[in-house]
């Protein structure tokens, strides 16, 4: 035991050596960076409130993206639950046909689908959207196909047993038990995407930072950091909310 | 015809079926108007659609002469996200006792401590990445920085809450015992807290992994350098090769990451 551990050590060491060199960190480099980061730090103070203003349709619009490509991805996510649910998928290569789009949606992370989005239709919110539509989707159905193959399989069998037809029995024995879990991950993508929605913008997909991107751009610190401020306010004010509402929920 | 009859009129008698669609019509209004303000429509997405669909189609053709260059501009993701996650998880190591109700030296400094790891955390590693790209020049060292400080956080608020689960019992006995202070926080802290603090680190490395892939895209360094380049001149079939680069890797390091996970705890 003593000598696999001192191996695994040695395995790391070797392993943060190679990598510390491959990106060419090393004490006396992060050392002499460090004024740089606390100049702009400094060039920050103190943060101009003048901006806000300007902000409030901004933030509206960024927090419209987060409903709007939430909604859509909850919605798009119905069809594929079932689909990636063993006990209610009838053909088995449906099923791990759905799985395996699932895995592979999820692995992409958000800033990559609206960077790529933002290529596609344009700079602007509608790339935003559609990111966060495709990610929700991905995250929703996965999340709830896994609690729907937990399920108390006693009122679908009861429901096919009465000879009650597919739509029936997802709709009387399926929908009853899942909606709650549903909608809890609902909301809990929901504050998923309204902190990414803010960030998105930094890849163009509009928002808030966009208008963040722009300040920095034109090198505006004290404005940048006054958005940074009131961006991370209204992110830690609806994190509080929505975990208020799933309470309750759940 | 005469089941679909029959069954909204037993389901309308419910006690509350009422309130329900009242709140789904309340949400699509809300949802209307948030759609108006960001000028989302089904038209707008039905028309992007097929071109859409000619680049998915051009994606799923990648570019394999790129394959060399995603492949190191992955291994670099990799390594920013591996020397990210151990900034993290060191400077996070002090922060997370600092913060901890049971070991922290007073309660106003275990508030402080939180209150610490919620400010770092709320930063996301996008802006932080950017501001190191200004500091440190764009490159991969401006990527580490910015996940460390993010995962010190992150990592931070996680290792507290395992300190805070911590059975006093061995603390408690070695204390009795007349060890000092060090020979308890070795002893009996310790090897309690070492193997999840290691699984949340690594849990923490697979997010990682993929935040590295991303910050490329403001200068930070890895594979998204590639992709941002690829992106500006529309080479969608080298956008394809980077993402099925980043895809594979992603995937490889969630299920070795899970697997180890699962011995260590």
């Amino acid at each position: 035991m003593k000598t696999r551990a001192i191996l695994a050590g040695v395995a790391a060491g070797g392993l943060y050596a190679w990598s510390a060199a491959a990106i060419g960190v090393s004490p006396r480099v992060l050392w002499e960076g460090l004024p740089n980061f606390f100049a702009l730090l400094g060039d920050m103070f103190p943060p101009n409130w003048a901006v806000l203003p300007v902000l409030v349709e901004p933030i509206v619009q960024t927090l419209q993206m987060a409903l709007v490509g939430t909604t859509q991805g909850a919605l798009l996510a119905v069809p594929l639950i079932l689909l990636a649910s063993r006990n209610v998928a009838r053909q088995a290569w449906l099923y791990y046909a759905a799985r395996g789009l699932l895995n592979l949606l999820r692995t992409i992370p958000e800033l990559l689908y609206a960077a790529i989005l933002v290529a596609v239709v344009g700079i602007g919110p509608f790339a935003g959207i559609l990111a966060l539509t495709v990610f929700s989707m991905a995250v929703i159905a996965k999340l709830t196909s896994e609690s729907l193959e937990a399920i108390d399989p006693g009122p679908l069998e009861a429901l096919e047993a009465a000879g009650a037809n597919r739509l029936k029995t997802v709709r009387y024995a399926v929908v009853p038990q899942v909606l709650p879990t549903y909608l809890s991950y609902t909301l809990f993508v929901f504050e998923i995407n309204v902190r990414v929605s803010f960030i998105l913008g930094l890849v163009g997909a509009g928002g808030i930072g966009q208008v963040l991107l722009t300040a920095l751009n034109l090198f505006r610190y004290q404005s940048a950091l006054a958005i940074i401020v009131v961006t991370l306010g209204a992110v830690v004010l609806i994190d509080t909310l929505s975990v208020r509402v799933r309470q309750r929920l759940v | 015809m005469t089941s679909q009859a029959s069954t909204p009129s037993i389901s309308l008698t419910e006690p509350g079926r009422w309130k329900r669609w009242l709140g789904v019509a309340l949400y699509a209004l809300v949802f209307a108007w948030a759609a108006r303000g960001v000028e989302a429509s089904l038209v707008r997405f039905l028309e992007g659609l097929p071109l859409l669909a000619r680049i998915v189609w051009l994606m799923l053709l990648p570019d394999w002469t790129w394959a060399g260059r995603s492949l190191r501009g992955m291994v670099v993701s990799v390594q920013v996200a591996l020397l990210g996650t151990t900034l993290g998880m060191v400077l996070a190591f002090p922060l997370a006792f600092l913060a901890s109700r049971n070991i922290s030296p007073h309660g106003a400094s275990s508030y402080v401590g939180k209150q610490i790891l919620n400010l770092i955390r709320t930063f996301p590693e996008i802006i932080l990445a950017i501001f190191f790209v200004a500091a440190y020049g764009p490159g991969a060292l401006a990527g580490m920085m910015a996940i460390g400080l993010h995962s010190t956080g992150s990592l931070g608020k996680l290792y507290a809450e395992v300190v805070e689960a911590m059975d006093p019992g061995p603390l408690e006995a070695l204390h009795a015992a007349g060890a000092s202070r060090v020979k308890v926080f070795w002893f009996a802290v310790l090897p309690q807290v070492l193997p999840e603090f290691l699984a949340l680190s690594l849990y923490r490395l697979e997010i990682n992994a993929r935040a590295a892939t991303v910050l490329g895209l403001v200068g930070a360094g890895g594979i998204g350098t590639i992709m941002v380049q690829a992106l500006q001149f529309r080479r969608w079939e080298v956008v394809g090769m980077a993402l099925l680069v980043i895809v594979v890797a992603v995937t490889v390091i969630d299920t070795v990451s899970a697997a180890l996970r699962r011995r260590l705890v």
